[in-house]
C-alpha cells in the first residue's frame, strides 16, 4: 500500500466516523461541529483525488458557509434537547436486516465490477485548467446556477418578510 | 497509485446511507436537512472518484453544480424551517399536522 493509499483509508475512516457520530447526536450543536470535521476530511479527500479547487470550495462553502448557517439557526432558537425519541427496537430489526442485505449486494457488485480493482493513478486537475474547462463547456449552466441562487435569495427574503406581515395581521 | 475505484464507491455509499439514516430516522427537521447534506456529500465523493477513474473533468464540474444546489437548498430550506417554527413552535415533523 502506498502512502497515498494509506492517507485515503485514514481520511475515509475519519470522515465515516465523524459523520456517524454526528448523525446520532441529540445535541444539534454537537452534530453540526462533528459534521464540520467530516467536511474537512472530505475536502482533503478531494485534494487527494486530484481536485484542489473543489477541495477549497468544499472548505469555503460547506464547512464555512453552510454549517455556520446551521449553527446560526440552532443558536437562534431554543430547541428542547431531550424531546426527541428514536424508533423502538422492534421497528429497527427489519430495517437493519434489509439494509444489510443491500449493503452486502452493493459491495459485491462494486468490488466485482470489471476494471475497478486497479489502483487509480495520481492525477491533479489544476484549478486554472478546471476553471477554464467549466467556463468553456458549461458556461450556460453557470448562469443557470447563478439564477437559482438569486431565486433562493429572493425566496428566503420573502419567507422572512411575509412572516412579519402575517403575525401583524394575527395581532390586529 | 491511490486506491481501487471500488473503495471510493464504497465510501460514497456508506456516507450516502448514513445521510439517508439521518434523514429518515431523526425526528428533528434540522437533522433531516443535515442528512440531505450528508447524502449530497457522498454523491460528490463518488463524482470526484469517477472523474479520476475515467480521467474526465465532467465529474468535477458536476460536483461544482452539486455545491451550488446544496447551498441554495440549505438557505431556502432553513428559511422555510424558521417560518414553520414560528407558527408551531416545534421542529418535530409531527407537529405540522394542520393545514391552516
Amino acid at each position: 500500500m502506498t502512502l497515498y493509499g494509506f492517507l485515503f483509508y485514514v481520511l475515509a475512516a475519519v470522515v465515516t466516523a465523524s459523520t456517524a457520530v454526528a448523525v446520532t447526536r441529540r445535541n444539534l450543536v454537537h452534530a453540526v461541529v462533528y459534521l464540520i470535521f467530516s467536511y474537512f476530511g472530505t475536502a482533503m479527500l478531494f485534494y487527494l483525488l486530484g481536485a484542489p479547487l473543489l477541495a477549497a470550495l468544499e472548505v469555503i462553502i460547506y464547512a464555512g458557509a453552510v454549517m455556520v448557517l446551521f449553527l446560526f439557526v440552532v443558536m437562534m432558537i431554543r430547541v428542547e434537547a431531550s424531546g426527541e425519541h428514536f424508533f423502538p427496537l422492534s421497528q429497527w430489526i427489519p430495517a437493519a436486516l434489509f439494509s444489510l442485505v443491500y449493503l452486502a449486494a452493493g459491495s459485491v457488485l462494486m468490488l466485482a465490477a470489471p476494471g475497478t480493482e486497479i489502483p487509480l493513478k495520481m492525477l491533479t486537475a489544476a484549478p486554472r485548467d478546471f476553471g477554464l474547462y467549466v467556463l468553456q463547456n458549461h458556461w450556460f449552466f453557470i448562469e443557470v446556477i447563478s439564477l437559482l441562487l438569486l431565486v433562493a435569495l429572493i425566496g428566503a427574503l420573502q419567507l422572512g418578510r411575509k412572516q412579519e406581515g402575517l403575525s401583524r395581521e394575527e395581532e390586529g | 497509485m491511490i486506491v481501487p475505484f471500488s473503495h471510493i464507491l464504497l465510501l460514497a455509499g456508506v456516507l450516502f446511507s448514513l445521510g439517508m439514516f439521518c434523514a429518515l430516522a431523526r425526528r428533528n427537521l434540522i437533522m433531516i436537512v443535515l442528512g440531505i447534506e450528508i447524502m449530497l456529500n457522498g454523491a460528490s465523493i463518488a463524482f470526484v472518484g469517477s472523474a479520476l477513474h475515467w480521467q474526465q473533468l465532467e465529474g468535477q464540474a458536476f460536483v461544482l453544480f452539486i455545491l451550488a444546489v446544496a447551498a441554495a437548498e440549505v438557505s431556502l430550506g432553513l428559511a422555510i424551517l424558521l417560518h414553520a417554527f414560528r407558527r408551531t413552535g416545534s421542529f418535530d415533523p409531527e407537529a405540522y399536522n394542520s393545514l391552516k
